[in-house]
């Protein structure tokens, strides 16, 4: 032991500020350690704050049909032949700012993907640390569930939701309940990778010995799965959860180029991708280069983000 | 005399390990009998060893002692209370604080996301011992120093412990609620020969001044020869034999027992010829007829296979044996 036994008894716990502790803590430090992971926080940071502050940020209004001409449709990048500088990556087949549109579409596309991720983790993680750790019946019981969701293609597990939904609403809804079915849809049909990764690691952490200790104390079983079992199953969790974010953004654009997404006029990310998309081989590449790019490099700064962060909660590896 | 502090009767625990559901449905079961009719006492203060072979059940008792597993038959009472009422959470609550467990595996016995100062703290915050966050603290501290750490060690992760070291965490989180009996499942069997003797003599240390009842389960005889009191010696789920730790090395009388010493290190005995062990330790699933020990016993007769032995008192006083050769004088 490196502490002399005459050292004060524990750490002084003086009240500090929460930034303070932060900046002092060994995430943080890890953090520091790697200029990967900061590029990717940088990358994925200015993403977030560009598509959380579209209105502000983007040069045009994509939605705003007083403001869009037809005469300005197709227009190439900037730094092409016939380039317009108003128009950075060029515009659509309407006349609308890609650059604008990729920062509104990103909005959506990030809010939708976030949202049905944690939906879909939440649903999971618990499902799973239930099911591992009471085991019998209750298990068979949301395996055997699990099993039959896996048997069906995650895309048309939403479809299915999301018709059912439609069927009790009616087709009359705004983008706003558009954007809620998506979360739920897409939340509902992503959680068996989760319940089933939480149950198989939840297995073999409830037959160690520090949850028996704790068995022993008498901590009631929700404790003993939250406090010993959750943080010890968690870290693979989080890693699943980003490379989830991008499944989640492309299912929502599968979903909305069916037709059952988004509505038209309040593009997604996929949305852009799948309508350039069209246009590819009449030479408008920009229309489907630019959000694609967008997307790319959007999921590959939160995957590589997820990354550290597994590496930076395994206290082993500090 | 005192009533014993704990007291098993007739202890039993069965597995149900049959194979598949349709074998299930058809009602057939096949039974694991690892504990099956077990009786001891151990008086308060006293350490008593359970010794033997792996799988004959040492941690199955072990386990039944601190409530992790129900009795399947008989019962297991601590301080004259039954411990099937561990089953109640709520209701057992000042029972559960004064039974405590160390572990084998000190690699697995400690959360490996706690801190350590979290995971002593444990049965203190469970049982709602002290009330604020500095007098925890402040125990925490002593109760690391006791154990022979420095209370700083409280703020880092146990992966930073060598064995040893997070062995005696594990002894700090077991006597945190200040219990009164402590349950040992081989707890220095995964240690180096050096620590275990450091490991060995703080329990012993810890017993003379805190004054706690230990269950030492071991398969090491030097060790529970060290530290026991008295011995119980385990074969196939039963005890064959129960005497005080000198009495049971000085003159062991059930030929499992001399089977066991004999097979014990000593270098004063290096070089001479030794008798090979005969045979495996047979299947708990299928026991054999009689007595469990017969196809391996050198004294074996008739009446061995037939018919199961009765634990009877030994003839110096000291305890019991099951064995028909001891009783007709044979051995």
């Amino acid at each position: 032991m490196a502490v002399p036994p005459d050292a004060p008894p524990m750490p002084a716990a003086a009240p500090r500020g929460l930034l303070e502790r932060w900046a002092d803590s060994d995430v943080w430090h890890s953090f520091t350690q790697s200029w990967l992971t900061m590029a990717a926080a940088a990358v994925t940071a200015l993403l977030v704050i560009g598509a959380a502050l579209a209105p502000l940020v983007a040069p045009h209004d994509p939605f705003d049909l007083a403001s869009l001409s037809v005469l300005d449709s197709e227009v190439p990048p900037a730094w092409e032949k016939d380039g317009q500088a108003r128009f950075l990556l060029g515009t659509d087949n309407q006349g609308r700012d890609m650059l604008s549109a990729i920062l509104y579409g990103m909005r959506i596309s990030l809010f939708v993907g976030v949202c049905s991720v944690l939906l879909a983790l939440a649903l999971g993680t618990a499902l799973g640390l239930v099911s591992g750790y009471v085991g019998g019946a209750l298990d068979a019981f949301i395996m055997r569930v699990a099993d039959v969701q896996l048997s069906f293609p995650a895309i048309l597990i939403a479809l299915l939701i999301d018709g059912v939904v439609r069927g009790l609403l009616g087709q009359e809804h705004g983008a706003r309940t558009a954007m809620l079915v998506l979360v739920a849809s897409i939340g509902l049909s992503f959680w068996v990778q989760y319940a089933r990764t939480v149950r198989g690691m939840t297995l073999v952490e409830r037959n160690k010995e520090y949850v028996q200790a704790a068995r022993i104390i008498g901590l009631p079983p929700i404790l003993i799965m939250v406090r010993h079992v959750l943080p010890n199953v968690v870290g693979p969790v989080l890693v699943i959860a980003t490379i989830n974010l991008a499944i989640a953004v492309i299912t929502e654009a599968t979903l909305s180029f069916l037709g059952v997404g988004m509505p038209p006029t309040e593009p997604s990310l996929g949305t852009l991708i799948n309508n350039g998309y069209r246009f590819l081989f009449s030479g408008s590449w920009w229309m489907t280069i630019f959000p694609g790019a967008a997307l790319a490099l959007l999921v590959l700064a939160v995957n590589l983000l997820g990354d550290w962060l597994r590496d930076a909660l395994n206290p082993k590896l500090r | 005399m005192t009533p014993p502090l704990v007291e098993a009767t007739g202890l039993a625990r069965w597995f149900d390990v049959t194979p598949s559901l349709w074998a299930r449905l058809a009602g057939e079961h096949r039974l694991l009998k690892a504990v099956d009719g077990v009786d001891f006492a151990i008086r308060r203060g006293e350490t008593f060893a359970l010794v033997g072979e792996s799988g004959c059940g040492k941690s199955t008792v072990a386990r039944l002692a601190v409530g992790l597993y129900a009795p399947t038959k008989g019962s297991i009472h601590f301080d004259g209370q039954d411990l099937s009422l561990l089953k109640d959470r709520r209701r057992s609550r000042a029972l559960r604080r004064r039974l405590q467990m160390i572990f084998q595996d000190p690699y697995a016995s400690l959360n490996p996301r706690w801190r350590v100062a979290d995971i002593v703290a444990e049965p203190i915050r469970a049982h709602g011992l002290l009330a604020g966050r500095r007098a925890i603290a402040d125990r925490v501290g002593e109760l690391l120093t006791q154990v022979g750490l420095a209370a700083s060690d409280g703020a880092r992760f146990p992966h930073e412990f060598s064995g040893g070291q997070r062995q005696r965490i594990s002894i700090a989180r077991a006597l945190a609620g200040a219990p009164e009996f402590l349950v040992c499942d081989e707890p220095t069997s995964a240690l180096d020969v050096s620590v275990q003797a450091q490991i060995l003599n703080l329990m012993k240390d810890l017993q003379r001044s805190l004054g706690l009842t230990y269950l030492f389960i071991s398969h090491n005889l030097a060790v529970v020869f060290h530290m026991a009191d008295r011995v119980g010696v385990m074969y196939l789920g039963r005890l064959v034999e129960v005497a005080d730790v000198d009495r049971l090395f000085r003159a062991p009388l059930h030929p499992y027992t001399r089977l066991l010493l004999d097979t014990i290190p000593d270098l004063s005995m290096s070089g001479k010829p030794r008798g090979p062990v005969a045979g495996e330790v047979p299947s708990p699933i299928a026991p054999p007829p009689g007595c469990a020990f017969h196809p391996r016993c050198p004294l074996a007769q008739d009446r061995c296979r037939r018919e199961a032995p009765l634990a009877r008192p030994r003839a110096d006083g000291g305890g019991t044996v099951a064995c028909h050769a001891v009783e007709e004088g044979r051995a």
